[in-house]
């Protein structure tokens, strides 16, 4: 749910990132932030267990510039992976206007992939959302490592609505820009049309 | 489809500023805010200068969030009030409306009763600035700001 404020004329919306536990979330949050002006971002939060698995979220607020006097600020957030995190899962996707499908390209991932794609589309409906209807991204992550999954593959299997997608290794910043942008360039437009 | 977005006016903003710094001077306490549900910070009042204060946001909200969860296991409707004691500071977190959350943080030179009462009133005059906006959103003839944002726009804000 975006939230615009005349008083301080700024658009905020919230974009979230989910996936499989492993597949890269938190390290696509990771290379926005260290890539990003100081000016333009806030504190990075994770909220992680010992061994750096998120436990409840991570978080990171981003600053993109003005439309028409009105400063955009996107609210980053990642999911926790963990198939029994689903509870929170839940929660992080109440008032989002924006989701990054991060896919993990390893062969033996596959099944992952499209369980946690399921779970999204469930987790979404319970919430009154309909992932068709919103802007959504998805992103094959890990294409560097050798024993992955051929692109036109994980298209056919994780992107049967045609979204945009892009291949990105993560660790090295590859596509992890393409990606966000794609997503805030949708949530924008899409607050365009219902606006 | 459920997309209701938080439009914040002028006018509103200025009354929910003002209920904000009235409990701070009532309540004596070091800072008070509103997040809404999802994190996005509304208003702050009183000594937040050195406060990083859309973490704290995004965290009372992870925090409502996950309390409220337990509530639905618990068939409980929610938890509406919190209270985090530290060894300095304190924190009293009220639900208001079911839409927006209060957070007041104190020090010893406020007290937990004193909070409570003045968080009472408070609340109530946030309810009514809150149901009026969310009376002003749902007109049929508001106009969204985001109208006039052509797709040029949206792209010049890409263009590195």
């Amino acid at each position: 749910m975006s939230f615009i404020n005349y008083s301080s004329r700024e658009i905020n919306c919230k974009i979230v990132y989910y996936g499989p536990g492993l597949c890269g979330k938190t390290t696509n949050l990771q290379y926005v932030y260290n890539r990003t002006n100081p000016d333009a971002k806030g504190k990075m939060i994770s909220l992680a267990t010992e061994t750096e698995r998120t436990l409840f979220f991570d978080f990171l607020p981003l600053s993109l510039g003005e439309i028409r006097g009105f400063k955009t600020r996107f609210h980053l957030y990642t999911v926790p992976g963990q198939v029994f995190y689903d509870a929170s899962r839940k929660l992080i996707l109440k008032g989002v206007d924006g989701v990054v499908f991060v896919a993990d390209s390893q062969m033996e991932r596959m099944e992952a992939n499209i369980e946690s794609v399921e779970n999204l589309r469930d987790n979404l409906s319970e919430q009154g959302y309909d992932l068709d209807k919103l802007p959504y991204v998805i992103q094959y992550n890990k294409r560097d490592l050798p024993n992955v999954a051929d692109i036109n593959e994980l298209r056919s299997v994780l992107n049967t609505t045609n979204v945009p997608d892009f291949e990105a290794v993560a660790t090295k910043g590859n596509g992890v820009f393409d990606t966000l942008k794609a997503t805030a360039k949708l949530v924008l437009t899409e607050l365009k049309k219902g606006g | 489809m459920v997309r209701p977005q938080i439009v914040m006016y002028e006018e509103e903003f200025n009354q929910i500023q003002d209920v904000c710094e009235k409990l701070v001077r009532d309540a004596n306490a070091i800072v008070v805010f509103i997040v809404d549900k999802n994190g996005q910070l509304i208003a702050t009042a009183g000594e937040y200068e050195n406060l990083d204060t859309t973490s704290l946001a995004s965290l009372t909200a992870g925090n409502i969030a996950a309390t409220g969860g337990m509530a639905k296991v618990l068939k409980e409707n929610e938890f509406a009030t919190q209270f985090h004691e530290g060894e300095h500071q304190n924190v009293h977190i009220q639900i208001v409306g079911q839409r927006v959350i209060l957070v007041v943080i104190f020090d010893e030179r406020s007290s937990l009763g004193l909070v409570r009462l003045r968080v009472r009133k408070a609340n109530q005059a946030l309810n009514q600035v809150f149901e009026k906006l969310i009376e002003k959103a749902n007109d049929p003839n508001a106009s969204s700001p985001l109208e006039e944002i052509t797709d040029d726009d949206i792209d010049n804000l890409f263009n590195d």
